[in-house]
């Protein structure tokens, strides 16, 4: 019979084994979905796994992908690790691309001519703000009341769509835009500008990075970073040192609704150049994924971000080049998460045999 | 007058995926587990349901694949946070995202089917009552079974030597442990037992209450049934009462908009969403009704001779 052993400390190995390990578990569960689907597993998989990568284009649409991600599970980690359990990165976002959309309308209405560093903070600003202040009505809700942070911001998931959709429709909606629901485009001074001519990849990818420094930065060099942290590992130890518990569930929530915001901003300014109702490509959600995959290490996130975006890309792929249903990306991902939290058993426990009077059946 | 009455019918019918699904997850906490895949289990209910539904053309086929498809996902979930003590809320939110893309993966072809004509289930008599008839004896008899189940429930929990031993699994698992209780079991059973009546709520949402199937269709209702455990703090029967609620306030929607009311449609579909915000603060805000009823133990993994 198989069981369960607690290690005296937790296993490095298998914390950086882990996600190489469930990615693996992953890849044959596709292969065997695949040849269920009847598709030639080699090349769906190349399709899925190496096609994001081929070429300049394709790489730099990987980064595209990635900065939402990135700078939502950074948040998302910090969240987790202080045990405060934000899921409602996704309406963060929303609310972040409403602010900036919000900025970058007027701009266009007013036929500012502005120049791109004088757009970009106050984007960025705009999107922080709105991601913030979405997510300090959980913060609030659950310092005063202390109603539960999980349920209260997935309801502002279901809340902040349909604010959007109600924009998108209603007071801000093209009137030359023949009824569909979408504002107007943004004017050339109100877009992220581009890294490279021709390219969709903007400068917030760089600055999704550098928010990735300054997240490790926090984490692992400064006191407050590390108060949090000792709160979500070890609670009694951190209310007996006198942390403030209170300052780690404000902190952690709008830092991490800021940094959404300012992807929704980022989405919204960038590849879109307008509001529709579909702005997020349910980041807000892999990013919790991603989160798990990057072990709520910032640098972690970054590597997570280009694998999740890869499975993204590697979906559209498989849509239009295999005929696979795009849906298919929604289960590896799901797959990749379970496999990674099963594996990640092996960091804190080892698999021993244990003589049992009859093994029947795995039950470990 | 006949208005008020179809709004009181259209309120238990929209209640009923609540009830069912809040009861299942009420078991699963009673026991000491949280399972926050409850909308990801609602989607494969969904799915699984609608599938047979559309391949059997029966209800009852529909709701026991709805049950037995979800009851499936929690066994999963079960043996990861049981036996392979996985991080509940990391592994609940798991399942969640897992059953996003597997139903939406699945359901792709059903996208857009018709399931046959709806079934008038009008009971003899007692459906002709003006006005009562229409509001409460002309429902899908899972309705009435819903009010049965939770009855039933609650008696299970307070009056028999089964329902005290999983309360006491959720409780105190130590002392049930001690007592020669298999505690991973029961949890285990309690668990697929949750998965397979969010099961049945996700297949009466796509099979009965909108016979069709549209990704994402259950739409925030898992995460509603959570708060309703919350909300009920843990009583089974005011589970029931917090599932009306939300369906009156969901019905309230459509019936303003019905109405004609000038509020922007987006605003009046907010209202699920905000009064579950609004109920969990209320009830929240006092810790000790939440702690009266919570089980001890919730959320915190159990392993025997540790």
């Amino acid at each position: 019979m198989l069981r369960l052993e607690a290690r005296p400390a937790p296993s490095r190995v298998f914390a950086w084994a882990s996600p190489v390990v469930s990615l693996a578990i992953t890849i044959v569960v596709a292969t065997i979905l695949f040849l269920a689907l009847g598709k030639d597993p080699v090349q769906s998989l190349s399709v899925f796994l190496l096609e994001p990568f081929n070429g300049l284009r394709s790489l730099t649409e990987l980064g595209l992908k990635a900065t939402p991600l990135i700078l939502c599970s950074l948040g998302l980690a910090l969240c987790f690790r202080s045990n405060v359990w934000n899921i409602g990165a996704e309406g963060q976002f929303l609310l972040g691309g409403i602010a900036a959309g919000g900025l970058a309308l007027w701009v266009t209405e007013q036929e500012l001519a502005m120049q791109p560093w004088a757009f970009v903070p106050l984007a960025v600003a705009a999107g922080a703000a709105g991601g913030a202040a979405w997510a300090a009505v959980v913060a609030l809700l659950r310092d005063r009341f202390n109603a539960n942070e999980i349920l209260v911001s997935l309801m502002l998931v279901y809340v902040a769509n349909l604010l959007l959709s109600w924009l998108v429709f209603g007071p801000w909606k093209d009137p030359q835009g023949f009824n569909f629901p979408q504002s107007v485009t943004f004017a050339d001074g109100a877009a992220m500008p581009r890294i490279l001519t021709g390219m969709r990849l903007h400068w917030g990818f760089v600055l999704a990075l550098l928010a990735a420094a300054g997240m490790w930065l926090f984490m692992a060099r400064i006191y407050l970073g590390w108060q949090m942290q000792v709160g979500g590992l070890a609670p009694a130890a951190a209310r007996y040192a006198g942390f403030s518990t209170r300052r780690a569930l404000w902190t952690a929530l709008l830092t991490s609704g800021a940094l959404a915001g300012v992807a929704g901003a980022f989405e919204v300014t960038g590849p879109m150049g307008q509001l529709t109702p579909y702005v997020s490509n349910n980041y807000g959600f892999t990013a919790i994924i991603v989160a798990f995959v990057g072990r709520l290490h910032p640098l972690g996130c970054v590597a997570g971000s280009l694998l999740l975006s890869t499975f993204l890309i590697g979906g559209e792929l498989a849509q239009s080049r295999v005929g696979l249903p795009a849906a298919l990306s929604g289960v590896f991902q799901g797959v990749l998460l379970f496999s990674l939290l099963a594996c990640d058993t092996l960091i804190h426990y080892r698999v021993r045999w244990a003589a049992a009077p009859r093994a029947v059946g795995v039950s470990a | 007058m006949n208005e008020t009455a179809l709004l009181i019918a259209a309120m238990l019918a929209s209640g009923t995926p609540l009830a069912i699904a809040g009861l299942g997850l009420l078991i699963n906490e009673k026991a000491g587990v949280l399972n926050l895949g409850a909308e990801g289990m609602l989607l494969v209910g969904a799915v699984s349901g609608f599938a047979a539904a559309f391949h059997s053309g029966s209800t009852v086929a529909a709701l026991a694949t709805g049950a037995a498809g979800a009851a499936l996902v929690a066994v999963v979930f079960g043996w990861l946070v049981i036996w392979i003590n996985a991080n509940q809320y990391a592994t609940g939110l798991a399942v969640s995202l897992f059953g996003g893309g597997l139903s939406a993966f699945v359901g792709v072809r059903y996208v857009g089917q018709k399931l046959g004509a709806p079934v008038n289930h009008s009971i003899p008599v007692l459906g002709d009552i003006p006005f009562i008839g229409p509001a409460l004896f002309q429902h899908h008899p899972m309705v009435y079974a819903t009010l049965l189940a939770v009855i039933a429930a609650a008696w299970f929990f307070d009056r028999t030597r089964a329902g005290l031993v999983l309360r006491a699994v959720g409780e105190s698992p130590e002392s049930a442990h001690a007592l020669g209780y298999k505690v991973r079991w029961l949890r285990l059973a309690a668990v697929a037992c949750g998965g397979a009546l969010c099961g049945v709520a996700g297949a009466y949402l796509s099979t009965v209450y909108t016979p069709l199937w549209v990704e994402g269709m259950v739409a925030g209702r898992g995460w509603i049934a959570l708060a309703l455990t919350v909300f009920a703090t843990w009583r089974p029967l005011r589970i029931l009462a917090g599932a009306y609620l939300f369906g009156g306030v969901t019905m309230l929607q459509l019936h303003l908009q019905g109405l004609g009311v000038q509020v922007p449609s987006q605003f009046l579909s907010m209202l699920p969403y905000l009064a579950t915000v609004v109920v969990l603060v209320l009830i929240s805000r006092n810790p000790l009704w939440l702690r009266a009823n919570m089980p001890a133990s919730l959320g915190k993994p159990f392993h025997p001779g540790s």
